[in-house]
């Protein structure tokens, strides 16, 4: 693979390193939105480079993370029906649903297949067509268009046990939910991959509404660097527009066939987001015309009542409130191995990236 | 909720530990079990031997670069190995799955009887089972080593004391056993021509011992990585360690999946590696005579003891930033975006 050292440059992060250092004037609070720049900034030890007077505070960008804990339940009621195999990516398997997970469920018996794609999970309903093949359909913009694939697939092919659990959810509307709660913050580091399907506009509204830089990062150390210095700068001149940093994968105009087949199968509707309530058309759901490939629609099922998170803050945690140190259970009740929350799950949830990569401060 | 084995109390990481911990020592409880180091160190006649044991069931049964008949040798050679021991007996025990073919079944012995061969150990005890149907997967090995710790490797395995300033020192790349069994697995993205790094290192290891190098500590790496055997050289030994990420020698092809799968190679499976702790005067002198094996050509140094008392484990990152190095916590799983 090229082109990996040359963003891990030591010489020429220095370089930015010194330019940040010398740049910022204030105090400055930015939030980067997606797990996985939440996961190379611990990655890199980026905290422990800049000045204490830039905190970079970790979003609601993880999906599984955001994930409701009633989808879970949902998924583990399906997960025990008989001739069902669920489809999911890894991540989702450990996070606890109000009484058991599907880790614990595939343990106990059920039959819950990892897959990387949806289309994975088309193939394997196609090889089995006497069993319903349930693909749990989580993620942003990113992961929305391959959902959309399959389904389109499995429409053309006219395959007739394939479903989706659908938690698709949109970015925009929760980057505004968050400064509409009042989270003080001063920019925000957009989500690469996504903006690679959306494009530059959806920040749009953000960065005038509300006055927030806003500036699209790429996801290695030098990118990061440099988007945290584009948003001083910004900061510094008063200015809030939307810059793209991430330049070598993003258009100003996205990708025109992704938003189109998402267009063609999706439509938005409202949807509970884990530890931030209900945001108002923040989910994407199968359109009408799909319906046939709805679990929800298409198979009954009885889920058991769910039951709110205890003593977990990972809520606070997504909208930036407190960070996973403010948390009493983080590292003791909660660790990697017997998560209590979502964020400790996946890899780029915000409790795992501060379990597994503290930085300096906390190292010393 | 929690009462259940999970895949990650197998994964080499936290949880085996606490499993360990928890249900083994407490109810077998034997001072050199409580060791938990690769094997068992025991006096006999005024004999010192070494004795260890290792299961293999790995899928698939064949992969680049070796198939489970020569991890199953590999594996116990190399616990015997670290400790100082000379490998000399291993017994092998099949679990065998109804249905499974007897030419595969030869073809995993014959390549069992040419490992053992080559590393110098006789394969003289053994045990065959059968169960039913689905009751296993093809095929699982056990193997129980024996070893003696010859007189120039006794100081060895007493356990010098590691010093503030002592070097780490790896014997090649990361990674290339997991990325090689990996590839091998059905419905992956991507082809590769990563082999397992798979290796007897009994005889790389003796030729450092025989040179009454100062050798302090050794561990061959496991499921669990590098980061994984780090932190348990930290805890039981009390010390801190530095590792520098731009040193740990990595194949560009296996750098590359991780890059895609997003995994971390400090936390990858290895079958032929070996983590070595000597005096920093020494350390020059280890290294030529690792570089003169095949198994050590691409040796580095890759950290520093940095305190006689504590345990942590940081890594500097390729710009300069450092973070802790956690064990590995259940299995990787690849990312969904």
């Amino acid at each position: 693979m090229k082109y990996v050292h040359e963003y891990r440059n030591k010489e020429l992060s220095q370089k930015l390193i010194n330019k940040i250092h010398h740049s910022a004037k204030g105090k400055y609070t930015f939030m980067e939105v997606c797990g996985g720049h939440t996961m190379a900034i611990q990655k890199f030890g980026i905290p422990s480079l800049l000045p204490p007077k830039i905190k970079l505070l970790s979003g609601p960008g993880c999906p599984v993370c955001v994930t409701e804990k009633s989808y879970i339940d949902t998924a583990i009621a399906y997960a025990r029906l008989s001739n069902t195999i669920i489809a999911t990516f890894g991540d989702l398997m450990r996070i606890p649903g109000s009484t058991s997970s599907l880790e614990l469920e595939k343990a106990r018996g059920s039959d819950v297949t990892i897959v990387l794609s949806a289309l994975e999970a088309l193939k394997i309903a196609q090889n089995k067509p006497d069993k319903k093949i349930i693909f749990l359909a989580i993620g942003f913009e990113t992961t929305a268009p391959g959902s959309a694939v399959a389904v389109v697939q499995a429409s053309k092919a006219r395959v007739k046990n394939f479903f989706i659990l659908s938690a698709h959810k949109l970015m925009p509307p929760a980057m505004k939910a968050i400064v509409d709660e009042g989270v003080k913050i001063d920019g925000y580091i957009c989500p690469g991959h996504v903006s690679t399907i959306t494009g530059s506009a959806i920040y749009d509204d953000i960065a005038r509404k509300y006055s927030l830089p806003c500036v699209i990062s790429g996801f290695e150390p030098l990118d990061l660097l440099q988007t945290i210095l584009a948003l001083v700068h910004q900061v510094n001149e008063k200015h809030s527009t939307v810059e793209i940093q991430y330049a070598r994968a993003v258009q100003p105009n996205g990708n025109p066939k992704a938003k189109a087949i998402m267009k063609q199968i999706f439509c938005e509707t409202d949807s509970e987001w884990r530890g931030m309530g209900n945001i108002p058309k923040s989910k994407l759901v199968l359109s009408e015309k799909y319906q046939q490939y709805d679990a929800e629609k298409m198979i009954p099922v009885d889920v058991e009542p769910t039951i709110s998170d205890k003593g977990c803050i990972c809520g606070e945690i997504l909208k930036g409130l407190k960070t996973p140190l403010d948390c009493k259970l983080f590292g003791s009740g909660c660790t990697p191995e017997n998560p209590e929350g979502a964020c400790m799950v996946s890899g780029e949830g915000a409790c795992q990236a501060y379990y597994r990569y503290q930085s300096q401060t906390e190292i010393t | 909720m929690n009462d259940y084995i999970r895949p990650g109390h197998g994964s080499g990481g936290k949880l085996m530990h606490e499993l360990i911990h928890d249900i083994f020592f407490r109810h077998f409880g034997h001072h050199e079990l409580k060791k938990g180091s690769d094997s068992a160190l025991l006096q006999s006649n005024g004999h010192r031997l070494a004795f260890t044991t290792d299961s293999f069931v790995v899928n698939p049964l064949f992969f680049p670069g070796g198939d489970i008949g020569k991890l199953a040798v590999c594996g116990t050679v190399n616990d015997l190995a670290v400790c100082g021991a000379i490998p000399q007996y291993l017994s092998a025990g099949f679990i065998l799955e109804e249905g499974f073919s007897i030419a595969e079944l030869e073809k995993i012995v014959i390549s069992m009887a040419r490992e053992a061969k080559n590393s110098g150990v006789n394969i003289v005890t053994g045990d065959t089972k059968v169960v039913h149907k689905g009751m296993a997967d093809k095929l699982f090995i056990n193997t129980s080593g024996i070893g003696y710790i010859p007189e120039y490797a006794g100081s060895f395995a007493n356990n010098r004391k590691i010093k503030k300033g002592d070097v780490l020192i790896i014997n090649g790349t990361l990674g290339d056993h997991a990325i090689a069994v990996l590839s091998e697995r059905e419905d992956l993205p991507f082809q590769s021509t990563i082999k397992s790094d798979c290796a007897c290192l009994n005889h790389l290891i003796h030729s450092l011992l025989e040179k009454k190098l100062h050798i302090k500590f050794m561990r061959d790496l496991t499921r669990g990585g590098l980061a994984t055997c780090l932190n348990e050289i930290a805890q039981a030994q009390a010390i801190d360690i530095e590792i520098n990420e731009t040193r740990i020698p990595v194949k560009a092809s296996v750098e590359g999946i991780c890059e895609t799968l997003g995994f971390d190679p400090l936390y990858l499976a290895n079958e032929g590696k070996v983590v070595i702790i000597v005096s920093a005067e020494d350390a020059s002198e280890v290294i030529e005579t690792l570089k003169a094996d095949d198994l050590g050509k691409e040796s580095t140094i890759i950290g520093k003891v940095t305190s006689e008392n504590g345990k942590k484990v940081i890594a500097e990152s390729a710009i300069g930033g450092k973070r802790l190095l956690q064990m590995r916590t259940g299995e990787q799983l690849p990312r969904i975006c």
